[in-house]
């Protein structure tokens, strides 16, 4: 049985149709990419799926349980976490203190929770920053914060939201380890990405999506040389008289 | 860390012999240095860890007041336990009040003015009930006793308001390190971050609104027994919800010895300033004196004293420990 399956999945802003009529399935331990150019309603589809948007149409089933009209933190409780394209640390308190608010989820003790904290950062290498304030984490750091937070939920669909823009090629590279080490544990990961690299190191399937509507898919190479995928990102030539 | 922990102990066995040199009026300064570092200790549960900003903690504090008081005078039940009932009818009401805040999405000042809307109806209210005095208020009887929480001079008052202080400071230390108390700090910091990380954000802004509204009502009870006079202005006016988150804000917000220091700070100023300025005929000033500090620690220690205190005593504390 698959893992996460989206079927029809459609969301409005008043006119504006962001996602429409979208399907697709995440197989356990896969990695998909979903990519797109600007304004494809990439991040929407996040929101519908992690319950920050109610869809007015189709249906979200985590392991056949369906989570349209749960509330965002019932979805993570059944085991699908996200981080935001826009890190959102909690910037008053320590590292370790962030990513415990994550580990208390499935830990009920406080002393559990900070020692599967201490693990996930140990894990994503910010151990030696437990005690060291969020506010003063440059933001490749808080990308690894926000990914820390999330994993401490132990999730079974990760949803990761342009975890690697704005970090130079090395840093992109440790990144990418990361996310390969947690997809080894088991955790299905859904990936929005417009760093070329990361996408083509991943993901095994793309889905690439332009006006909240799926255009093509297939293994990076194949969508990469995909006709229309190349016009919905550059354009369609001009035609010479 | 221990230095810390030292320097609190000694503190505050130096405060529990104090009323062997202090007179009635020194003492009484103290009563309200306590008294008003534990009402902003209640509302920082709410403020400080959680976010939601409440001006309308006044709603509590006369609400245990006036339960307290009314169930004396009617029942001749004992304060002791009237405070329980007033500070359970506080927590009730202030569900009520959550609910309506935190299930449709009202933040920030559209929070703020739910909470001043419900202390303002019910000080109308209470104004318009004859059976708890309406306009004028109610006197208490002065009738001394252990069990009347009455009691001649300001020893015991002393010792009773260092107590609230003392006891609630811990319980916020102890829920501040507990899950919840972390939870609601996530809530204080990034709500929708903490939706999605799994925060109950509702179940916990409730929590956090009934034991802040519980803490404060028992605050009306002690303040009630010890001026012996309760008005609806009073009680349940702007100017106490005002009055009594100041502390909190110079302190330090969201820590436990923040209302503690801005009590100590603020409370002798205001104390000693309301008696030379009202025999000098200048009645009011004081309130000028509090809000040019206001201004002064808003603009030069915008994290409160706390910070700078911590940062000053640094080396000699070893808070790394």
């Amino acid at each position: 049985m698959e893992l996460l399956r989206v079927k029809d999945l459609g969301k409005h802003f008043g006119g504006l149709t962001a996602v429409d009529g979208l399907s697709f399935q995440l197989r356990p331990g896969e990695m998909l990419g979903l990519i797109g150019p600007n304004g494809a309603g990439k991040t929407t589809v996040f929101a519908c799926l992690s319950g920050f948007l109610r869809p007015e149409q189709g249906e979200v089933l985590l392991e056949g349980q369906t989570l349209v009209g749960l509330a965002p933190n019932r979805i993570c409780e059944l085991g699908l976490a996200r981080t935001f394209q826009i890190v959102r640390p909690f910037l008053n308190i320590s590292v370790l203190d962030n990513v415990m608010v994550g580990a208390l989820l499935r830990e009920k003790s406080v002393a559990r929770a900070r020692a599967l904290a201490c693990e996930v950062l140990g894990f994503v290498g910010l151990g030696h920053l437990a005690q060291s304030p969020a506010t003063g984490l440059p933001l490749p750091l808080r990308k690894r914060l926000e990914l820390a937070k999330a994993l401490a939920t132990r999730p079974k669909v990760l949803l990761l939201d342009e975890v690697m823009a704005g970090l130079n090629p090395t840093e992109v590279d440790e990144l990418i380890a990361f996310i390969r080490r947690i997809n080894a544990q088991g955790v299905g990961i859904l990936l929005i990405e417009h760093v070329m690299r990361g996408v083509m190191a991943l993901a095994s399937r793309v889905l690439v999506i332009n006006y909240g509507q799926l255009i093509a898919q297939g293994t990076p190479q194949e969508v990469v040389g995909n006709q229309e995928v190349i016009e919905a990102y550059l354009g369609r030539g001009l035609k010479h008289a | 860390m221990r230095r810390l922990y030292l320097l609190l102990g000694l503190l505050l066995a130096v405060l529990l012999l104090l009323p062997l040199v202090l007179d009635k009026y020194l003492l009484g300064i103290f009563v309200m240095i306590f008294y008003y570092a534990y009402l902003g200790q209640s509302w920082n549960v709410l403020t400080g860890y959680t976010g939601h900003i409440s001006l309308g903690h006044a709603l509590y504090v006369g609400i245990g007041a006036y339960v307290s008081t009314f169930l004396a005078q009617k029942f001749g039940l004992t304060p002791w336990l009237g405070m329980l009932a007033g500070g359970a009818l506080a927590a009730v009401v202030a569900l009520g009040l959550g609910y309506l805040g935190f299930r449709f999405g009202l933040r920030g000042v559209y929070f703020v003015i739910l909470t001043i809307s419900c202390a303002e109806i019910a000080r109308l209210v209470v104004s318009h009930i004859d059976a708890v005095g309406s306009f004028s208020g109610i006197f208490l009887d002065f009738h001394p006793g252990f069990a009347n929480f009455q009691f001649r001079g300001n020893v015991h008052y002393y010792y009773i308001s260092l107590g609230f202080m003392v006891l609630g400071s811990l319980a916020v230390h102890l829920l501040a390190r507990s899950r919840t108390g972390r939870l609601m700090v996530a809530i204080r910091e990034d709500e929708q971050a903490a939706l999605a990380l799994g925060v109950d954000s509702f179940k916990y802004s409730m929590i956090a609104i009934a034991i802040s509204a519980f803490m404060t009502s028992l605050a009306g009870t002690f303040y009630a027994n010890y001026v012996f006079y309760l008005s609806p202005n009073s009680m349940f006016g702007m100017a106490l919800s005002i009055d009594l988150i100041l502390r909190p804000i110079i302190g330090g917000l969201g820590t436990v010895l923040g209302p503690i220091i801005g009590s100590f700070v603020l409370t002798p100023l205001s104390e000693v300033s309301r008696t030379y300025f009202a025999q000098s005929g200048l009645e009011g000033l004081h309130l000028v004196l509090y809000g040019v500090l206001a201004i002064l620690v808003v603009l030069f220690m915008r994290q409160g004293i706390l910070v700078y205190l911590a940062r000053a005593l640094r080396p000699w504390l070893k808070l790394e420990e």
